[in-house]
């Protein structure tokens, strides 16, 4: 499928649609959210059609307001202080300072 | 409202000793005491740091008892931040659920360039959850209250702390702008907000929104102390490889207080149509006003400006979804226990974001998946460098350009949560500034016959934010005479 055809069907979201989504966003919707976005997003990429009839073949995509001070944005390669362990896990939901790691759900069985 | 006092002067008493710093602060948490909570309840404040403010001003007047030569440019002045801005050992929510517990392990560059100069933090203002919203009402701890009038918006979505100025509670205080979350609250609020160019004020410590879009600035009374408080934040900073090399000019210096040599266009074909009877009003009596007191008014053209809003909508979502994929439950924020991993992300990401936040992470993940990046994301870019280019030739004739910062007055609550297109239309006028990554200036220009306040912008020239400056203060002096 082009692009230009998944584009015209883009205008149209449906509940499926949406859902592929929010797995791809890794969000949890509700029935009625996925409603809505339907809705709400079609409406929006809609307005957003009308920027298609402009001509931009040849135009380079934006690169920074500020590309002549991009140059030196390189720094020299030494090693400087960071948050201390106990300073990066002060905010975990589940931390384990003595092991110094994040904790999550068990990953391979 | 009475007048109220500049941040210059507020500081100068102080110099003086007709005041102490613990008196300036006592009075700010006074005044934040009457209007905050009580009172009108504005709610500018997500959290006020009574304690903390209480101890860095009694420090500065120590200080400057024992050497008085040693107070810095913003000595003993109690400033506002908004609550995506991070101070060390405090809460930021950022106004989001998912943050509600989260301590700052570290300073802002800001913050620490703040109280360098001898500012006193005095508390976090309410916000748009994670900065997205034009009215406050997407804050997950309610909404902040215009002044003006409290049944209304204050604008958003660093709308706390427009409100903490125009109310009087501090002088000045810091918000940030991705499409017009400066400009577009200091104008519905009736006060002073400038966005700076991107890459003038290092990001460390902002929490993300859009990140080649966000730039922190101030609001304030009048332009001489945004332009105060610009020059002790602004530069380089090693944490934030976006912030430029420059030197950080003193913007007062090049006040002139007059308009009479300026060129000043206007995208008269863009106020055609969209734009408030009242609003239009006044803004055509401001350019009839700089007329007459000798500004060269030029008719410009921008021509991909009527698809800024388009183009600002895909590219600020499509960062967004990408900057907020680092609340997963794991590092820092809530978490929503139970089942595998990606179902406590799934789980975390649905609870703790609101409705705002989440339509923006569906959006801007669409726009970024296989199949629509050229279509959506790309163009948006193409369409972003022609926008960049339109102002590149209009300042190529004009030395400032000239519009209206909100087509529309302050609304009333509820009157646009439902129809998040016709919220996202009214930043018609600002998203450009961002896209374009120059600077610009809002300044009160009048009010509606009812009384509410009515803002215009000045536009520069990325990295002069000195002539933008210039001109919001040479009309100040303007408007007061008119």
């Amino acid at each position: 499928m082009s692009s230009d055809t998944k584009r015209a069907d883009g205008a149209r979201f449906s509940r499926q649609d949406v859902a592929r989504i929010a797995t791809l966003a890794r969000l949890a919707l509700t029935e009625p959210e996925l409603d809505l976005y339907a809705r709400q997003l079609g409406g929006i990429l809609e307005h957003a059609e009308q920027m298609q009839g402009v001509d931009t073949a040849g135009v380079p995509p934006y690169s920074g307001a500020t590309t002549e001070d991009a140059g030196d944005a390189l720094r020299e390669d030494v090693p400087v202080a960071s948050l201390s362990m106990d300073a990066a896990l002060q905010n975990a939901p589940q931390g384990d300072r003595v092991a110094g790691t994040f904790v999550v759900p068990k990953v391979i069985g | 409202m009475a007048a109220r006092e500049t941040t210059i002067a507020l500081r100068d008493s102080i110099a003086r000793g007709e005041r102490t710093a613990t008196d300036a602060c006592n009075a700010a948490l006074a005044t934040i005491d009457a209007l905050d909570a009580s009172g009108p309840a504005l709610h500018a404040f997500q959290l006020v740091l009574a304690d903390r403010a209480r101890a860095k001003a009694a420090a500065l007047d120590h200080a400057f008892a024992k050497d008085a030569t040693l107070a810095g440019p913003l000595h003993g002045v109690p400033i506002a931040l908004k609550d995506n801005i991070v101070v060390s050992g405090t809460i930021a929510t950022a106004g989001s659920k998912m943050l509600e517990h989260f301590v700052s392990p570290y300073d802002a560059t800001v913050v620490e360039r703040l109280e360098a100069a001898g500012a006193v933090i005095i508390g976090k203002t309410t916000c748009d959850e994670f900065a997205m919203g034009s009215s406050t009402e997407n804050s997950a701890y309610g909404p902040s209250k215009n002044p003006v009038d409290p049944s209304r918006i204050p604008g958003g979505s660093s709308g706390g702390s427009a409100v903490a100025v125009a109310a009087g509670m501090t002088t000045v205080a810091l918000g940030s702008d991705t499409g017009g979350s400066i400009r577009q609250p200091a104008a519905m609020c009736g006060i002073t907000g400038l966005k700076p160019t991107y890459g003038r004020v290092s990001r460390y410590g902002l929490i993300a929104y859009g990140s080649s879009l966000d730039q922190i600035g101030p609001f304030a009374g009048n332009a001489r102390d945004a332009a105060l408080v610009l020059e002790v934040i602004a530069g380089h900073d090693p944490h934030d490889s976006t912030s430029a090399r420059r030197p950080v000019p003193s913007f007062a210096a090049a006040f002139t207080g007059s308009v009479a040599d300026m060129r000043i266009g206007v995208p008269s074909r863009l106020l055609e149509q969209g734009v408030d009877p009242e609003v239009l009003s006044a803004f055509r009596d401001a350019i009839a006003s700089l007329t007459t007191q000798g500004a060269t008014i030029v008719d410009i053209e921008l021509p991909h400006s009527r698809h800024a809003i388009s183009a600002y909508y895909l590219i600020a979502t499509a960062e967004a979804s990408a900057n907020l994929a680092r609340f997963d439950g794991v590092r820092f924020g809530a978490r929503v226990s139970g089942g595998s991993l990606t179902e406590m992300y799934d789980a975390t990401r649905g609870r703790g974001f609101g409705a705002e936040v989440k339509r923006r992470i569906m959006l801007g993940t669409y726009v970024l998946s296989a199949g629509y990046y050229d279509a959506y994301y790309l163009k948006a870019q193409q369409v972003r460098t022609l926008i960049q280019r339109d102002f590149t030739a209009a300042f190529a004739t004009v030395d400032t350009v000239l519009m209206p910062t909100s087509p529309v007055p302050a609304f009333r609550f509820g009157e646009r949560v439902d129809d998040p297109l016709q919220m996202y239309l009214a930043d018609v006028f600002t998203v450009s500034a961002n896209l374009a990554g120059i600077p610009a200036i809002s300044v009160p220009c009048g009010t509606t016959t009812t009384g509410l306040p009515i803002g215009m912008q000045f536009l520069g020239r990325a990295w002069d934010e000195a002539t933008i400056l210039c001109a919001a203060d040479a009309w100040e002096r303007i408007a007061a005479r008119a």
